[in-house]
């Protein structure tokens, strides 16, 4: 078998795989957080309860209800966004014009209230959840072998990330909310029903998360305590990058999956860290982020 | 005709108000500090200890959130980094006396507070509380591999050991009388500052940082150094805490810790003296009563609950609102 760098080739582009996966996930999650962050200014501490969200709504609408995958593929963002609409209408929107720092704090109590709850119902041992038959198998490529369901991972994920660039790039509705981050006043001004676009803004970064969730949980154990520590590199991902663009987001979230999917062939210890060291290295050089506009 | 309000009039009004508020924070003060010294009569004084161990490290927190405005998500890794190079030394040199061991460990928290605010100073708001935040975790993961820390099971049996060689802290009131002189020294410490001039810049760049700039402060440099102080006290209360538990572990350096600092002193009243300690004093013994009754697994959502309350309906604090109560109906 042929080698790179003293490591055989499949070992090396089977991290690689696994590294873009992760990737993926820090992209959706990166995401979410960037479009929140754009019109709310907030940073969404319940991300990662969101995404954890998503994932236990799908195990337990199949288990309690018998509903299969494809189905909570729509359903599952879609309780867990209501759900998002619902705590900004009746929290965030109390501390709008506050200090950032307490909607941040308001999150983290929300993220704390949300997983502890799940944790004391379902223990933090994970559930299981099995993909559905089409995904059984894989591509054999000279190289390795892609398994089905993770090349679905990495197109729904691309896909999600597109549409929402697209959406927000390109559409009328996209252009609301960009005017929205400029000026809301003036927003509201024109007639337009700013409040209503903040809580749809949160409800549709929040269902980014939980789709991100509901693509997790076949391949990720499915616990309440899943998203607290993926949110904390997803936060350096986000710091990384910077919050200037939607596109930004995700070519950062990618990347980084692939340093650390590297990091793992070549010193596995320090995988856990890299992304961190990532970032002091980048707010040392760069303090705005790869991407960012603002100092 | 209106008359305009005599101006040396209000001064004078301010001046009665300031005196009247001095003298009734002189009055609590000393009623606060006769309770601690009597308290190990009548409550047991581990538990007591705790409190003053968390009360420390929420008032320099508190340095950092309530008179610089710098909310910091990492302040787990400083009170970890002391409790475990404390217990390292502690455990290993039995020549060391517990003071040298805690003042090491103070030390090291505070090298890593420099290293840790060179890195998020340059970055404000949340961008700082989530860069603290990705650091303390680095840290965290640091504490896990490392060999000497124990990794999950953590490090046990940290001999208290003689203070100044010769008083001899097996002994749990010599343990609380010491315990509370180092907790009175770091409150004083934070008193001193925030009452000195530089403590009016800080409060200053709190209340606004373009200004302070271009009033010719260099800004960074005041949030560097209260972030150092604020890391070292932070340090020295988890040194404190290991040498009297006699444990030190990962615990400590996780982010929930980090959270619970936070609660504590926004729950108690941030930019407030004694509110971290009403908060943290407020925390354990919620934690401690929880833990004994029926819901005992329920701590995380009723903190969660707690900072959702805390934030929504009063951000002041308990200390904030009652000194809000205290100054509109006592004059």
């Amino acid at each position: 078998m042929s080698m790179i760098l003293g490591v055989p080739v499949a070992v090396l582009f089977g991290q690689l795989l696994l590294g873009i996966i992760n990737g993926a996930f820090y992209a959706l999650l990166s995401l979410g957080l960037a479009v929140i962050f754009g019109l709310l200014k907030i940073i969404n501490f319940a991300h990662g309860a969101m995404y954890m969200l998503g994932a236990m709504v799908t195990v337990i609408m199949f288990d309690a209800m018998g509903i299969n995958y494809w189905v909570a593929l729509f359903l599952a963002p879609l309780v867990v966004g209501c759900f998002g609409v619902l705590l900004e209408y009746f929290l965030l929107r109390r501390i709008a014009g506050q200090d950032h720092i307490y909607s941040l704090l308001l999150t983290f109590g929300v993220a704390l209230m949300i997983q502890g709850i799940l944790t004391n119902i379902f223990g933090v041992s994970g559930m299981r959840y099995s993909m559905p038959d089409i995904f059984q198998g894989g591509f054999k490529l000279d190289f390795m072998f892609l398994p089905y369901y993770r090349a679905w991972v990495i197109f729904m994920a691309l896909l999600v990330c597109f549409g929402t660039w697209f959406m927000i790039e390109k559409t009328k509705l996209g252009s609301y909310l960009r005017a929205g981050t400029e000026d809301a006043q003036l927003m509201q001004g024109f007639g337009i029903n700013v409040p209503l676009l903040i809580s749809l803004t949160y409800g549709f970064g929040v269902m980014i998360a939980a789709f991100a969730g509901v693509l997790a949980a076949p391949i990720y154990s499915v616990t309440p305590v899943m998203g607290s520590n993926i949110l904390i590199v997803v936060f350096a991902v986000v710091v990384i990058g910077g919050m200037g663009s939607i596109a930004g987001a995700i070519i950062t979230g990618l990347l980084m999956g692939v340093i650390e999917g590297f990091t793992k062939v070549f010193y596995p210890e320090f995988a856990s860290a890299v992304i961190f060291l990532v970032m002091v290295v980048v707010l040392l050089i760069r303090p705005s982020g790869l991407f960012g506009k603002e100092a | 005709m209106d008359h305009p309000v005599n101006q040396p009039d209000i001064q004078q009004a301010m001046l009665d108000q300031q005196k009247s508020d001095q003298r009734r924070k002189h009055i609590l003060n000393l009623v606060l500090l006769a309770l601690l010294l009597i308290a190990p009569a009548v409550i047991y004084p581990v538990f007591l200890m705790k409190i003053l161990c968390f009360s420390l490290f929420a008032v320099a927190f508190n340095l950092l959130l309530g008179f610089t405005g710098l909310l910091s998500f990492g302040h787990a890794a400083f009170l970890a980094t002391g409790s475990y190079t404390t217990g390292y030394l502690l455990s290993n040199y039995s020549g060391l006396t517990t003071e040298m061991g805690i003042i090491v460990g103070t030390a090291a928290a505070t090298v890593l507070g420099v290293l840790f605010a060179v890195v998020a100073i340059r970055r404000q708001g949340i961008y700082f509380a989530m860069i603290t935040l990705a650091l303390a975790q680095l840290v965290y993961f640091m504490f896990v591999q490392a060999p000497f820390t124990g990794g999950e099971d953590g490090m046990h049996g940290v001999p208290r050991g003689h203070l100044f060689g010769f008083i001899d802290l097996e002994n749990n009131l010599a343990m609380y009388y010491f315990v509370l002189a180092v907790f009175l020294g770091g409150y004083l410490l934070v008193q001193r500052v925030v009452g000195s001039p530089f403590g009016q810049v800080l409060k200053a760049i709190k209340q606004n940082e373009p200004r302070a700039i271009s009033l010719g402060y260099n800004v960074n440099q005041y949030k560097v150094l209260a972030f150092v102080m604020s890391a070292g006290l932070a340090g020295l209360a988890g040194s404190v805490k290991t040498v009297v538990f006699q444990l030190a572990s990962l615990n400590d350096a996780h982010w929930h810790m980090s959270g619970e600092v936070i609660l504590m002193t926004l729950l108690g009243g941030t930019g407030t003296l004694l509110g971290p300690v009403v908060g943290a004093t407020f925390v354990v013994n919620l934690e401690y009563q929880l833990s004994q009754g029926p819901l005992g697994d329920w701590v995380d959502p009723i903190l969660g609950a707690i900072f959702v309350l805390t934030v929504i309906a009063f951000r002041s604090g308990i200390v904030g609102e009652i000194q809000k109560f205290v100054r509109k109906n006592m004059g």
